[in-house]
């Protein structure tokens, strides 16, 4: 045999073999593909780095096929936003010059993968002064902005690139007076209606109950609602065959808490769950983790337990079961954590405590308008001013609130103490705001107006 | 309202740039062929001229027309009769926070972003040379000829065509004037505004229209 056939036959027989290994099932699978990621993925899509075609939808789908990827997960979170760059602001041709230097239309020019060495945090892998590509002329149109860094305008308290909702000059003017406290108006959730009949009665259902799972249903909002086992442990086929379903998973919890679902996929805990991997591991999480909880796995029931689904213990226990960095540790003394203490304790009114949750997962209006718990932990992150109007403006003035986010050692203290940071945009904006606000100025009557 | 024009302009211009690109991608004993094919596209183009075919200046002018008259319906009959008349609602720049309509010019962006994003062929947008925003001020060589001509022309239209990142487009500029109290007061008490002193009827911009013609 000639050397040449001798390597395309070794070539062959270890394509073949490779095809048949990345074939051959799903942790095996998984297997293979680790080998194949070409460098660590940003901890952002970490979770779900094994689940290539996520992101590499087709072979050679080029920029357009990447793109619709990253909207088909992130454009609804952009539109809700209100975007301050949003692609059609690039695909204007009067814009092309500006494209060639940044190609703002593509997610992947400031957001690229598999290159840690030039990935900063928000997993930009832009240098931090690329705003000036198309806003150097701003120090000639503010005065309060000459002389001030180039690679300073994504600092906290000033300008995001994408979400400006709680950042924009007019909303800085109308709470720039704002207490540093007022009364807690955190939502009130809304009870999730259901209707008992599900697939079949109880009795067709072959699972033991132990008295303690009796217990714990027996006290639980389930058992308020009138849920019984069959509602969780039966589910029907597309057969139409009733099945049990010994250890319920998303997939059925989502029947009911659709919302919750939808946003757990959409976050970190629950976005390997989404793309159909195996549930996300404590281990693999990148992040300060405690070492006893390393061997678990995220899902409904890792932070809500089964059969009791104590909101109580999710909404801080759950999380500091697992999570082991600065900021989580010291939240046992913080104010905040006082006021958890007394709102779970009874002797604080309900709403007026603070736990994890309150501030990670909130709580939020669906388009409907139904109050539900976000589970995307990271929507009210990165940058932290997401949280500002979302989540501490329920107790909190503005002003108070962006000092304290941009504030980093604050923050790792878990805001115990006060900030020792000052957010200048607020005076800046209060030496350019007119006396009549732009939003009242409609009403006024113009020079010329008909009496 | 875009699709028979998009589907109109797609018929005028395409079968020329496809036509062309065969005849250049062909090798040479093909290009006679080609050639023959060029003739008979063109044929077909001139054919449909004479049944009312139309060009980019009279589709530029047709959708100038449909966007000029919404925008002066949507300002006159929605935000200056509601807002500054009636005094019923505020129209505000922050219209989703503060339960107001949207501005004129608002309303406008977001229908040229929806445009944008639908990618039928052609795009437009609001531009002034005294522009709240600064990124609305004039940029390329068509856009400040354009917006100096309409600022005098007496409603008349501007165009040119312009190569822009290799792409050659025909450009349309059409003054927008203020048409209803509501654009004068807002603009002169606009605190980022570079102009104070407009008054009804004055050209306050232009509305500028972009057709890709080949490359």
């Amino acid at each position: 045999m000639k050397p040449t056939s001798t390597r395309l036959l070794i070539w062959s027989l270890g394509t073949a073999i490779f095809a048949a290994w990345s074939a051959s099932g799903l942790e095996l699978r998984n297997d293979a593909r680790r080998l194949l990621v070409p460098a660590s993925t940003s901890r952002a899509h970490g979770p779900i780095e094994l689940a290539c075609e996520a992101c590499h939808t087709e072979p050679f789908a080029g920029p357009d096929g990447m793109q619709a990827a990253c909207l088909g997960c992130h454009a609804e979170d952009l539109k809700a936003g209100q975007d301050s760059h949003p692609e059609s602001k690039f695909t204007d041709p009067r814009n092309a010059g500006r494209v060639a230097v940044l190609d703002a239309r593509y997610c992947v020019t400031c957001h690229a993968e598999h290159v840690p060495e030039r990935t900063h945090a928000l997993g930009v892998t832009q240098p931090n002064d690329f705003c000036v590509n198309c806003h150097a002329e701003i120090g000639d149109e503010r005065a309060s902005h000459r002389g001030l860094p180039f690679d300073g305008c994504t600092d906290a308290g000033c300008h995001n690139f994408h979400d400006n909702r709680a950042l924009y000059e007019d909303f800085l003017v109308k709470h720039a007076g704002d207490p540093e406290l007022h009364e807690p108006a955190v939502p009130e959730l809304e009870p999730i209606p259901y209707t008992p009949g599900g697939p079949s009665s109880a009795s067709t259902v072959a699972l033991t109950l132990t008295e303690g799972e009796r217990h714990a249903w027996e006290t639980s909002a389930h058992a308020r609602a009138g849920l019984g086992c069959d509602g969780c442990h039966e589910s029907r086929t597309e057969s139409g065959v009733v099945v049990s379903v010994e250890v319920p998973g998303v997939s059925v919890c989502r029947n009911c808490h659709a919302n919750e679902a939808k946003t757990f996929f959409a976050g970190r805990h629950g976005m390997a769950l989404a793309q159909e991997l195996p549930p996300l591991a404590v281990a693999a999480a990148g992040l300060a983790m405690k070492d006893e909880a390393r061997g678990r796995h995220l899902d409904c029931g890792s932070c809500h337990g089964a059969h009791e689904f104590d909101r109580g213990r999710a909404r801080t226990e759950a999380c500091v079961g697992c999570h082991d960095d600065e900021h989580t540790r010291a939240f046992w003394n913080s104010k905040h954590a006082a006021l958890g203490a007394d709102e779970l304790a009874g002797v604080a009114p309900p709403g007026s405590g603070v736990h994890c949750s309150t501030c990670h997962l909130p709580r939020t209006s669906s388009e409907d308008g139904h109050v539900f718990v976000l589970h995307d932990q990271n929507a009210t992150l990165r940058p932290n001013e997401k949280m500002a109007r979302s989540v501490c403006m329920n107790c909190h003035g503005l002003p108070f609130a962006l000092d304290a986010l941009a504030d980093a050692a604050l923050v790792r203290r878990n805001f115990s103490g006060r900030p020792g940071k000052h957010v200048k945009s607020f005076s800046w904006a209060l030496a350019r705001a007119p006396k009549i606000p732009p939003s009242a100025s409609s009403d006024t009557p113009a020079p010329g107006d008909a009496p | 309202m875009t699709s028979p024009l998009r589907s109109t302009f797609i018929s005028f211009v395409c079968p020329r740039l496809e036509a062309a690109k065969r005849l250049f991608a062909a090798p040479p004993r093909a290009r006679s062929s080609s050639l023959l094919l060029v003739a008979l596209v063109l044929t077909a183009c001139g054919k449909n001229e004479a049944e009312g075919g139309i060009t980019p200046q009279v589709m530029a002018d047709a959708l100038h027309a449909v966007m000029e008259s919404d925008r002066i319906v949507y300002t006159r009959k929605v935000v200056n009769r509601l807002a500054k008349e009636q005094k019923v609602i505020k129209a505000s720049e922050h219209w989703e926070d503060d339960k107001a309509l949207p501005l004129p010019a608002q309303m406008f962006r977001m229908g040229a972003e929806m445009v944008a994003e639908k990618k039928v062929g052609f795009t437009y947008a609001l531009m002034s040379k005294w522009p709240v925003n600064k990124q609305n001020a004039p940029r390329t060589d068509a856009e400040k000829k354009g917006l100096d001509f309409v600022e005098k022309s007496d409603g008349k239209s501007f165009s040119v065509e312009e190569e822009l990142n290799g792409v050659r487009y025909f450009t349309a500029v059409y003054p927008d004037v203020a048409v209803a109290e509501a654009c004068v007061s807002c603009h002169n008490e606009h605190k980022d505004s570079p102009r104070k002193d407009f008054k009804m009827g004055d050209v306050m911009g232009g509305v500028v229209i972009r057709i890709p013609v080949g490359k």
